[in-house]
């Protein structure tokens, strides 16, 4: 037999494990933890979601879709992207239905890059993209953003990094783990840019409908962005559905072709009866999403108060929901100070190296926890930097 | 707006501080002060209150609903025979409701006995109540908006990317 290393791809060896595994593990040995590690909502999927979901059961819905997805779900979707974002997409070409977001990703950067390519990533950011770039033969290639510009990518820090191999830039906004969104003047900048060289943007918005102050612009909503840019969206975050694995992508029919390809040999459709309960969400699930997103609200602002009178310096994130405080004042590493904060107070947080190294020296508290749990979590992290204090 | 929000709350947990509801809905504490005052003061905040699984405590309640038929008095309507009946300590709530009976009254004692009781001997006594329906609560499945009992779980991971 070949030896172990050998039995498996040099490409998957070379990927790192996930900070957030690792993570995980530790936690999941420990009892009474207040977790402000999860990153998705603490609400359960709305009743009448759940409801259509057992309807369609009931109705026999159990068989195979079109690799699209079904298609009143991509005309519902067609529908509210145009109301969403302003871009009217064909919901028989131009939109795909997938197994979250997560496939959605792994289908663009499959479905563009050829070997060698590069994808510019802003960083810290959502823990798949950089794997999924280099299991796609991509090349992933690094824009650290600071709290100094609100975690926000700025045209003028993009630019230097495009190469003649550069394919497509990866945006995720509002992000995670940073809750920064792009201000109107950096889309726009960042469009121009991707005009200028010919790049394709994928833009993922899952955390689009969580905008607290303002609006959700879609760089896609730019004047001719939509023949370059992939949305990708999902009903996982905002309707309170990550279990579902429905997420979605809209765009250039020939890009959404290429995807289907490959979505059809390895998932064939996502699943029927999680379609039929995305379509449910997205005809009637206004008044829940608004529900939800205005708790997430009063946690946020409850959250990052918190955190800054403690000394863990914390810049307002305009959407999804989590708080990227600074841990510098404890002089520890992101990930001391969350399996220290663990040990000792039983708070759970994400190290912000999770995201990437331009995520260290932060951690990532998540929000999508009960206003009790967030201020014991507060009250037991105020005693643990008071305690650790080194500035 | 902030009047509605704060509302919306207070009706989930009354247990906030007034800083921390100024940060929760972005506004000066100071003015979540003053709103809550003005709700206060004119009856729209009518009391803070904790919603209790009496069962969990180990003390026994037994709750009953009574629909009470009413001759409707002049001048006063039902009004009248309203006030004799919520001035009962015993009585938890006073409705009047529309369809077959006119009073919805929801009563809690300390047994079955003390709720029979008090409905054939003060109840159902009071002039102008001409009947009275008893129907004792088995199961509080949901009060006040709480659901009693065991609520819903979301059953996530403690961490999750």
């Amino acid at each position: 037999m070949r030896p172990a290393r050998e039995r498996i791809s040099p490409v998957v060896r070379s990927l790192p494990p996930s900070g957030i595994r690792r993570f995980f593990d530790l936690v999941a040995e420990m009892k009474g933890v207040v977790s402000l590690g999860v990153g998705e909502p603490d609400f359960v999927t709305p009743q009448h979601i759940r409801d259509m979901a057992m309807y369609s059961l009931e109705q026999g819905y159990t068989s195979y879709t079109s690799n699209y997805g079904i298609l009143e779900l991509r005309e519902a979707i067609s529908d509210y992207l145009e109301h969403f974002i302003g871009n009217v997409y064909d919901p028989r070409r131009e939109i795909l239905v997938t197994v979250g977001v997560s496939e959605a990703v792994d289908l663009a950067l499959r479905a563009i890059l050829e070997p060698g390519d590069e994808v510019i990533i802003p960083e810290p950011c959502y823990v798949s993209y950089k794997p999924c770039t280099v299991l796609a033969g991509g090349v992933p290639v690094v824009v650290s953003t600071t709290v100094q510009n609100g975690f926000q990518l700025t045209a003028r820090d993009l630019e230097p990094h495009i190469t003649e191999r550069t394919k497509a830039i990866l945006l995720c906004y509002p992000n995670n783990p940073t809750g920064a969104t792009l201000s109107y003047e950096n889309l726009e900048g960042i469009a121009s840019i991707a005009a200028k060289h010919d790049l394709l943007v994928i833009s993922d918005e899952i955390y689009g409908e969580l905008t607290y102050s303002g609006r959700h612009v879609s760089i896609a909503s730019f004047p001719d962005m939509q023949e370059r840019t992939i949305v990708l969206n999902g009903f996982s975050k905002a309707h309170a559905m990550t279990g579902w694995r429905i997420g979605y992508a809209a765009g250039p029919s020939d890009i959404i072709a290429a995807m289907v390809k490959i979505h059809q040999y390895v998932a064939l459709c996502a699943p029927i009866t999680a379609q039929k309960a995305a379509r449910e969400a997205l005809l009637h699930g206004d008044h829940e999403k608004e529900r939800m997103k205005n708790r997430y609200d009063e946690r946020r602002r409850l959250i990052v108060r918190g955190l800054n009178e403690i000394g863990l310096a914390c810049f307002e994130p305009k959407g999804a929901f989590y708080a990227f405080p600074s841990i510098a004042v404890t002089g520890m590493s992101s990930e001391e100070f969350a399996e220290r904060l663990l040990q000792e107070e039983k708070v759970a947080v994400v190290p912000g190296n999770a995201f990437g190294q331009s995520g260290e020296g932060y951690v990532r508290c998540s929000y999508a926890a009960s206003v009790d749990n967030i201020l014991i979590a507060l009250e037991r992290m105020a005693r643990f930097v008071e305690r650790h204090r080194r500035i | 707006m902030l009047r509605k929000r704060l509302l919306e709350i207070l009706q989930d947990s009354d247990r906030y501080t007034p800083a921390q509801l100024a940060t929760m809905l972005g506004v000066t504490e100071e003015e979540v002060k003053a709103t809550l005052k003005e709700l206060e003061d004119s009856g729209v905040i009518i009391k803070y209150h904790a919603v209790i699984d009496w069962e969990k405590s180990g003390e026994e309640i037994v709750t009953a609903l009574i629909e009470v038929k009413v001759t409707p008095q002049r001048e006063v309507g039902f009004d009248d025979v309203a006030r004799r009946i919520y001035l009962f300590p015993e009585v938890r709530s006073v409705f009047l409701i529309s369809g077959d009976y006119d009073l919805s009254v929801v009563i809690e004692g300390k047994s079955m006995r003390e709720v029979a009781f008090f409905v054939a001997e003060k109840l159902a006594t009071i002039e102008h109540v001409q009947s009275t329906a008893t129907h004792f609560v088995l199961k509080k499945y949901k009060q006040n908006g709480v659901i009693i009992g065991e609520p819903e779980q979301n059953h996530r991971l403690e961490v999750s990317p």
